[in-house]
């Protein structure tokens, strides 16, 4: 199988600051991939090259068999151009850490808006769709509320259903339920379990909820220090660590 | 020494000039407002050069008086074959010196707005474009109202300067009665009261405005 996505000798740095280190990393199409690590060790700037809001300094980014930041012309690696990339994201979805809602529309707004300006559907087939995928995420009822008067994980609902709305092939979760309160992190980690669960869609979640990875990731992938340090599947990861590295990461979460 | 009769007598021609001024603030603001936008959005551009020069551009503009400018526009110009109208001289002095006053405006504005807000439109894929008029500028505009409204009322303030370029607004227009008839007192008194009466009754109107602004957000 061809992979989706496809790292290949990546180099990111900020400054001085070597933040990703030569990484090769492939993800399948239909693969559910949890990065874990340490913070500061690489995982959110490895999601946001691929969502191209960061650029890498060396190597090379293919997403289905396409460059991502580059584009080959005549046969010569170019520099991707805007349009190039534009036509490169509607593959691609991210769901942010801080939700990002845009605080000056409803949520059912909020959720139509980039299936009418950016696709181009009709309001009434944006709204239905944007309905639906509410009602998906368990907010059929506040369809006229404003960001403000949610919680944050009604919120962070609201995010996904925006960015899943634009039905794009991959998603990117970038520690969905690090900004909430304790109590509301369950309710957003069932609806993402519940989409990895139903949907052919690859999916890299970036997490800390180490149950939540085990129970929905193909395959785990162990960040360190600007590498992926070790991966496997769930149960290689968590049931047998082979890195000291990880054994004393993971013996964090489980005292 | 005050004529009530002398001064009803005079109010019709001073209001019906009253006109121009309003007209002038109208069109001299909406000129602005759209510079403004552009020049903040310029300072904003990747291009260096590009940002650097209209940097440079807003602060000579800024830092000069209005008086001068007009001067420029209605005297020196037509030196070039450029010739305007009283009118139109003072619309584009007024919109030209107050786009570099709301510019500033406009770019603490954008600057409000979460950097995150950028990204998720990124994300989203909206282009440019898109983005500036669906997400980015109905989040920088409301905040800036009272701002904007407050330069409005400064600049309806300062169109009697027009008549240096001939314009016969609300002030010369007094003035020019004065002339005829050797009475000042009533003339520039109305003058006075129509441009406190307007110009307070705005200012409350946009404190009223501040407070509902402030309270949806
Ligand atoms: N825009 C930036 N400028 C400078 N340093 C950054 C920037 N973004 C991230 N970093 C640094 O890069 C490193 C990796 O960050 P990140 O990818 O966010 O790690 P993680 O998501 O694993 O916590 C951190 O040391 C962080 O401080
Ligand atoms: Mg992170």
């Amino acid at each position: 199988m061809t992979p989706i996505v496809s790292y290949k000798n990546i180099t990111k740095a900020y400054g001085e600051l070597e933040v990703l280190k030569e990484i090769d990393f492939d993800i399948y199409p239909g693969e559910k991939v949890a990065l874990i690590g340490p913070s500061g060790s690489g995982k959110t700037t490895l999601a946001r090259l691929l969502m191209t809001l960061e650029e890498p300094n060396s190597g090379t980014i293919e997403v289905e068999g396409k460059g991502l930041w580059h584009e080959e012309i005549n046969g010569k690696l170019v520099k991707a151009n805007g349009k190039h990339l534009r036509e490169m994201r509607k593959s691609i979805g991210m769901v942010f850490q801080h939700f990002y809602l845009f605080p000056h529309m409803t949520v059912l707004k909020n959720v139509m808006e980039a299936p009418v300006t950016v696709l181009g559907l009709s309001k009434k087939k944006a709204r239905l769709q944007a309905e639906e995928m509410l009602e998906k995420v368990g907010l059929g009822d506040k369809l006229d509320v404003y960001p403000a008067q949610l919680s944050g994980g009604q919120k962070q609902r609201v995010a996904i259903a925006r960015a899943l709305v634009m039905k794009p092939n991959i998603m990117l979760f970038d520690e969905p339920t690090s900004a909430l309160d304790p109590e509301l992190v369950g309710e957003v980690l069932e609806v993402i379990k519940e989409i990895a669960l139903e949907s052919d869609m690859t999916m890299l979640l970036i997490t800390h909820e180490m149950d939540f990875a085990k129970e929905i990731a193909d395959r785990v992938a162990f960040f360190n220090e600007g590498t992926i340090a070790e991966q496997g599947t769930p149960e290689e990861i968590f049931n047998h660590p082979k890195t000291p590295r990880l054994q004393t990461f993971l013996s964090r979460f489980n005292p | 020494m005050w004529n009530w009769d002398y001064a009803f007598s005079i109010l019709p021609q001073i209001l019906a000039a009253l006109k121009i001024t309003v007209s002038a603030t109208f069109f001299g603001f909406l000129l602005a407002l759209l510079l403004g936008l552009i020049l903040s959005i310029l300072i904003r551009a990747d291009i260096k050069a590009v940002s650097l020069a209209v940097k440079g551009i807003v602060q000579f503009i800024r830092n000069t008086p209005l008086l001068v400018q007009l001067y420029f526009i209605f005297y020196v110009f037509p030196q070039f074959g450029i010739t305007f109208k009283p009118f139109t001289a003072g619309i584009l002095g007024l919109g030209i010196h107050y786009s570099t006053y709301l510019s500033e405006v406009f770019r603490s504005g954008i600057e409000a707005v979460p950097a995150g807000q950028w990204e998720v439109v990124k994300a989203l894929n909206f282009s440019q474009p898109q983005a500036w008029t669906k997400i980015i500028l109905p989040q920088v505009i409301p905040p800036i109202i009272p701002v904007i409204g407050n330069y409005l009322i400064t600049m309806f303030k300062e169109t009697p300067l027009l008549s240096a370029i001939t314009l016969v607004e609300i002030l010369q227009t007094a003035k020019i009665i004065g002339a005829g008839s050797f009475r000042y007192l009533e003339g520039f008194t109305i003058v006075g009261v129509v441009f406190f009466l307007l110009s307070y009754s705005s200012s409350q109107l946009i404190k009223k405005l501040e407070v509902r602004l402030g309270k949806s957000n």
